[in-house]
């Protein structure tokens, strides 16, 4: 893949060597900057948002208290739906159209009928809502993941540890930073780095939400590699795209290891 | 009665855990049922009755998406692809782990390490190889190029669980099948594999969620729409000038449903597989 990445090759007769032209392309390519800045937002919301409410929930469950079964089940619904399912459904719920004066989008119905009507808004169509519109769906989709696997971490904390900070006189608070939160850092660790991963990579919900045409402001990196493979058929800028993605996967991974083991170590 | 400072606190503190943990069910399932009232309306209702529970519910979308929305077509497809490529993963996988853990050849920690560092690589950085790979075999737009994909993409999570589920497994059971002479194959077939039950079903249910789900190997390889899955084929009817919202929230509903049983069926299997990897991971 390294090596298509030098040749600037049209899918089909010979590649011309061309070699890092294609990434010093790459290096000039607004677009590319541009999406690579929304794929940060993106994952930022979900880090932050998604994260808090996964493990506020996880802390919830994390006691005696009725129906702990019941909301464990629920909440793994949205991530095992597929991405196309959720777009499209979430596309219909935030549509903006509408049909013989009534508001298609049940949201914008709901606020108009509430008595808000000057927060109806075509969500998906302006530029300054669609990306946070897809990263809270992106959120809702995904928030599941890290409270299965938060609510397990905080299950193998040993109840003794609790017990004795009572004893020391720890309030909640005091318990949650220097209990909860010590031994829960492998685990929050693993879902930082799996939402990061997952969220740099979300596409497919861009695509069935925002379906009418791609635009600009809601292109993530993998929209523009598929769009320079497929669209204008530059096999080799692709893979420019898809090593400099790549690298930059890996390195923030690293980063966030490196960091945990600092936090570990303090 | 004397009432209890403690019992009120803590009755207090449970009712709003409770309202917050029913706050967020209720946006989790709300959307899902909004989406299968939306499949029971007819093109001129859905715009403008908004009640939760329509005045009149019509049942043919489902019929209609089924025949003229091609979904028929692609639900079968789904299935049949969902059944294959599970089918394959767990054959080569479960054989790939036991030789992994069982047997010594030369470079076996080598091609190990190729595996699981295959599992790294995220799938839109290989699109272009693999799409010119497969174009090379003359495999795109086929079934059997599909397959061959989705299984590659399912291997290396699987062999790397199975193989850490065959180191942990004693030896002595196959000691006695090779006594009573049984070959290698045999004992893979007669004592592994059925000891591997547990670690199998984790990986039948999620590779079927995955292959299910599965969008973007679809898009890149598949252009015929008779041989396209679901989530292919909603794409392809939601990408239609004029859409017909009831028929493709009937569609909708037809792909999310099966895999919300599965997954009712399956829960327990699915955290305790999940649970697993965020313990040890």
């Amino acid at each position: 893949m390294f090596n298509l990445s030098l040749h600037e090759w049209k899918g089909i007769g010979p590649k011309h060597f061309v070699g890092l032209a294609n990434f010093q392309e790459l290096m000039h390519d607004n677009v590319w900057w541009d999406s690579m800045g929304h794929a940060g937002y993106i994952t930022l919301i979900a880090l932050t948002l998604q994260n808090a409410l996964a493990f506020a929930l996880a802390l919830a469950c994390d006691r005696e208290i009725r129906m702990k079964r019941f909301y464990r089940v629920i909440f793994f619904i949205p991530p095992v739906l597929s991405e196309v399912v959720v777009g499209i459904l979430w596309n219909w719920i935030l549509d903006a159209g509408m049909q013989n004066g009534v508001h298609i989008g049940l949201l914008n119905h709901l606020l108009y009928t509430s008595g808000l009507p000057q927060l109806v808004h075509n969500w998906l169509g302006d530029p300054k809502t669609a990306l946070t519109c897809i990263a809270i769906v992106h959120s809702w989709k995904g928030f599941g993941w890290g409270f299965i696997m938060l609510l397990a971490g905080l299950q193998t904390i040993d109840r003794q540890l609790y017990e004795a900070a009572k004893v020391d006189g720890a309030g909640t608070w005091k318990t949650f930073t220097n209990v909860t939160i010590p031994m829960m850092l492998p685990v929050i660790l693993v879902v930082v780095i799996l939402t990061i991963l997952g969220s740099m990579q979300v596409f497919v919900l861009i695509l069935s939400m925002v379906s009418k045409g791609l635009v600009f402001h809601t292109e993530v990196p993998v929209t523009r590699i598929l769009s320079s493979m497929s669209g204008t058929n530059q096999f080799g800028y692709a893979c420019a795209q898809a090593v400099i993605f790549g690298i930059i996967l890996v390195c923030v991974s690293f980063a966030v290891k490196k960091l945990s083991d600092k936090a570990k170590q303090a | 009665m004397r009432i209890n400072p403690y019992k009120v606190a803590d009755f207090t503190k449970s009712t709003f855990i409770h309202i917050f943990l029913m706050s967020v069910t209720l946006t989790c399932l709300f959307p899902l049922f909004w989406m299968v009232r939306s499949a029971f309306m007819s093109q001129e209702t859905i715009f403008t009755d908004k009640a939760l529970i329509p005045a009149h519910l019509y049942f043919n979308n489902f019929a209609i998406a089924w025949t003229k929305g091609n979904f028929g077509v692609y639900f079968f497809n789904s299935v049949f692809y969902t059944f294959c490529v599970v089918a394959g993963i767990v054959l080569v996988a479960s054989l790939a782990a036991y030789a992994f853990s069982r047997l010594d050849f030369p470079g076996k920690n080598v091609i190990f390490y190729f595996f699981v560092a295959a599992m790294m690589i995220p799938l839109p950085g290989s699109f272009v190889p693999l799409f010119v790979l497969m174009n090379k075999l003359g495999l795109i737009n086929t079934r059997f190029g599909y397959i061959l994909c989705m299984i590659n993409v399912g291997l290396s999570m699987s062999i790397l669980l199975l193989k850490t589920f065959f180191d942990k497994m004693p030896h002595d059971l196959e000691d006695a099948a090779r006594i009573d002479g049984c070959s290698k194959l045999g004992i893979w077939w007669y004592v592994a594999l059925p000891l591997a039950r547990p670690a199998i079903a984790v990986i039948v249910i999620f590779n079927s969620l995955n292959v299910w789900n599965e969008y973007i190997l679809a898009t890149l390889l598949l252009g015929d729409t008779r041989l396209m899955p679901l989530q292919r084929g909603l794409m392809v009817f939601q990408g239609a000038n004029s859409v017909d919202y009831p028929v493709l929230m009937a569609g909708l509903t037809m792909a999310a449903v099966p895999i919300i049983m599965v997954y009712l069926a399956m829960q327990k299997h699915i955290v305790k597989g999940l649970s697993s990897g965020a313990v040890v991971g």
